[in-house]
Parts: C-alpha cells; sequence; structure tokens
C-alpha cells in the first residue's frame, strides 16, 4: 500500500492505495464519496467523470496514485456554499434532465467542464461534447436543455418534444 | 485487474531507469492500458507513469518550421495548441474519442500501442514524421511493423513527435460511433515533394500508404484524379462493423473527400 494525497472538493484528503486503485474506488470507497458512479467500468459511459485539476476526466480509467496532488472535484463538491443547487444542478431539475439519476453526476461534470471552456455553446456543441456521456433514460434532449438554459440561453425553441 | 508497483518519475531520464526492470512497462494516458488491464489482457509487475514529466509534454514549431509534440501529450492540448501550425493534426487529435478520454490520452500512448484503428498514426505516415524516443529518431515510414507492432524495442520510451508542416492536408473519419475509433480514417498530405495518403483502421497490418493514390495525387491533386483507381487490395479487416470490400470502399470514398477537402 502507498499514501496518496490529493485535494478534493477543496479540501486535502489522503489515503493508503494499492497501485491498481483507480481514482473512482479511491473517491467511492476510500473517501465515501459515492455521488461518482461507476457504470461500465470501461471509460465509455460517463457516469465516473470528475475534474482533475479543472479537466473532466473519466476516474474510472485513472490510477489514484497518477492524481497525487491534484485538485479533484467531484459531483459533492458542485453545490453552493449555503448548500443551495448550483446553477446548472438547478437547470437539471427545472428541465427534467434525468430520470433515473445514474448518469446524472457525470453529466454535471461534463456540462460543467464544458461552460467553463465554451460558456454560450450551440445545442449542435452540447450535443458533441456529451458523446462520452451516456444516458439510456432521457433520450438526451431534456440533459441538453438544461446545459443550453445553464448557459443562460432560451431554451424555448430547442428540443421542443 | 493485478495489482502492480507504481512509479511516476519527473525526468525522462528517471522514466528510463525505472522502465529497465523486469515486468515494467510505461504508461501514457492509461485510456487503452487500463482497460486492457482491468480485462487482464496485460499484467505488468510495474507502471511507469509518464504523466509527470514536464519536459514531455506541450507544442512548439522547431526552427525548421516542424511541429514538435511532446510524448506525454494529451489530445486535448494538440487540439488546442496544434491548430495555429497544422490545422488538419489539430482537428484529428480533437475528434479522437471524448472530451473526458482527450484530457487523458497522449500521441506517446496512442504511436506505442499501433492499434489498427488509432487515428494518430495515419497524421504520423501521412506526415512522415520523425518518432523521437529516448535512444534514437525513427522515421514514421520505418516506425509501424504491424497490428500493435512498432519499432520501439523494450523500454524505449516516445519523447517527441515531429511533423513537417504539409502544404495541405485534411483527414477524414468514418467514426465507429461505438468505439469512436475510426472505421477508417484517411490523412491526405501535400508537400512540395509529393503526396502522402495514410489509411489506418482498414488493414490487419496496421496503417499503411496507399501508393497507387500518391501516385496519381502527385499528376493532380483533384478527386478526379483518384476516380480510375480500384480500391487498395490489402488485407483487409472483416469484423461485425464492415467487410473487407466495404472497408476498401471507404478507404478510396475517404480519400476522395480528404482531396478536396484540402482543397
Amino acid at each position: 500500500m502507498t499514501k496518496v494525497s490529493m485535494s478534493v472538493n477543496g479540501k486535502t484528503v489522503s489515503g493508503d492505495v494499492e497501485g491498481r486503485t483507480l481514482l473512482s474506488e479511491f473517491l467511492r470507497e476510500g473517501l465515501r464519496l459515492t455521488g461518482t458512479h461507476i457504470g461500465c467500468d470501461t471509460s465509455q459511459c460517463g457516469a465516473c467523470v470528475v475534474h482533475v485539476d479543472g479537466e473532466a476526466v473519466k476516474s474510472c480509467t485513472m490510477l489514484a496514485l497518477d492524481a497525487e496532488g491534484a485538485e479533484v472535484r467531484t459531483i459533492e463538491g458542485m453545490a453552493n456554499a449555503d448548500g443551495s443547487l448550483s446553477v446548472i444542478q438547478q437547470a437539471f431539475q427545472d428541465h427534467h434532465g434525468l430520470q433515473c439519476g445514474f448518469c446524472t453526476p457525470g453529466m454535471v461534470m461534463s456540462a460543467a467542464a464544458l461552460l467553463k471552456e465554451n460558456p454560450k455553446p450551440t445545442e449542435a456543441e452540447v450535443r458533441e461534447y456529451l458523446e462520452g456521456n451516456i444516458c439510456r433514460c432521457t433520450g438526451y434532449h431534456n440533459i441538453v436543455k438544461a446545459i443550453m438554459a445553464a448557459s443562460g440561453q432560451d431554451v424555448s425553441a430547442i428540443a421542443a418534444e | 485487474m493485478y495489482n502492480f508497483e507504481f512509479a511516476k518519475p519527473a525526468t525522462i531520464g528517471e522514466a528510463v531507469s525505472a522502465l529497465s526492470s523486469e515486468g515494467a512497462q510505461a504508461l501514457g494516458g492509461g485510456q487503452t492500458l487500463l482497460p486492457t488491464m482491468k480485462q487482464r489482457l496485460a499484467a505488468p509487475e510495474t507502471l511507469v507513469s509518464l504523466t509527470g514529466i514536464s519536459e514531455m509534454k506541450g507544442v512548439c514549431l522547431s526552427d525548421a518550421g516542424e511541429v514538435c509534440v511532446g510524448g506525454a501529450t494529451t489530445h486535448a492540448t494538440v487540439a488546442a495548441e496544434a491548430a495555429a501550425h497544422y490545422p488538419a493534426l489539430a482537428a484529428l487529435a480533437g475528434r479522437i474519442g471524448d472530451p473526458a478520454v482527450r484530457n487523458r490520452g497522449t500521441i506517446g500512448g496512442s504511436l506505442a500501442n499501433n492499434d489498427p484503428s488509432a487515428c494518430y498514426p495515419a497524421a504520423a505516415l501521412a506526415s512522415g514524421a520523425t518518432i523521437k524516443t529516448n535512444a534514437r529518431d525513427i522515421a514514421a515510414d520505418d516506425y509501424f511493423q504491424g497490428m500493435f507492432t512498432t519499432a520501439l524495442d523494450e523500454g524505449e520510451i516516445i519523447t517527441e513527435v515531429r511533423f513537417p508542416v504539409p502544404e495541405k492536408a485534411n483527414y477524414q473519419k468514418f467514426l465507429q460511433p461505438a468505439s469512436r475509433f475510426a472505421l477508417v480514417g484517411v490523412f491526405v498530405a501535400k508537400y512540395a515533394d509529393g503526396v502522402r495518403v495514410a489509411v489506418t483502421g482498414a488493414s490487419s497490418d496496421g496503417v499503411f500508404r496507399w501508393t497507387e493514390a500518391e501516385e496519381a495525387l502527385n499528376g493532380s491533386f483533384t478527386k478526379d484524379a483518384i476516380d480510375a483507381l480500384s480500391p487498395p487490395d490489402g488485407d483487409m479487416i472483416a469484423d461485425l462493423h464492415g467487410s473487407a470490400a466495404y472497408r476498401a470502399h471507404l478507404v478510396k470514398v475517404l480519400t476522395g473527400r480528404a482531396v478536396a477537402a484540402a482543397g
């Protein structure tokens, strides 16, 4: 076992991990931050997306030890300081951007990464950016709508059905 | 995944030293190797992460006008930083996998793995790139040696890839939407001394140059120039995504599109 230390949602954390411990496992089992979901565990589905040093990554396909010293942000770190939902989270609720909710943590983290690099994306850009996040409930329309709304754009004409 | 020792050196020298031990393997961004290890198709005793080596990261322009990409540079960085120098290369990098994969996967990892459907081998071969390692410089024409096979020796690290910048270039990727690899991809690059056409995803020998198309395009760099050619007849991959004849057909169609798009 090797000691690993990193910042997660602004707090310095550490733990003993094996070489093979994935970042997703360290977050869920080591830190009990179970908001990061493991869907496929093959880097296809995107339910495990977190931010590492500000960039979206699939935490099931990164070793915990490779995140030594990194700043990690998970879905648990997305709400506002007073506990209210962030703009993106609130938009997912307002626009029914989820049904079962399993993919939602990854969707929100990918959406946040997109809006950081592209604050006013087009609908096509949103859909393209989400190509590594799979939802089996919604058909994506309301997720796209939520992200467009979170960017401050009028969504009345988007993906109406 | 079987357990292993993990090392994260800060310099190329330390990495070479760590990789000299029995059963050690280099780890780039891990977007292929970690899933492979989960399936127990690989079980290295030591993984040597190359992502902490700052001298292997970034994109620059050499004095000779080549685009130099550090071996540990992510696809996302190439997409952003090569755009001004070599737009076709940046566009290729920007369509590998998905955004989260592009934030981790590296050019060195892709070229060292030489997946027969990966995008980067087509760019390197069509550009006549130089693959620089800790030990030597390898010309792209000598580097790719068949499916998942390269000229790299055990423990040898790709430290940099140098791409001569063409007059015109374009990459056409026929996306396999589940894997996001190329079902077939064709990179066409026109240099002052000739046109190079590299094909990925099609042949069971991995990336290859379609020399008949190169000769035709040297005569006239137009889509019409390849109309009379038969599709290449190499050992095409046939699987549930496409037959050998379908892939061969795609090679010709995509080559034409790449020439038209390159202008």
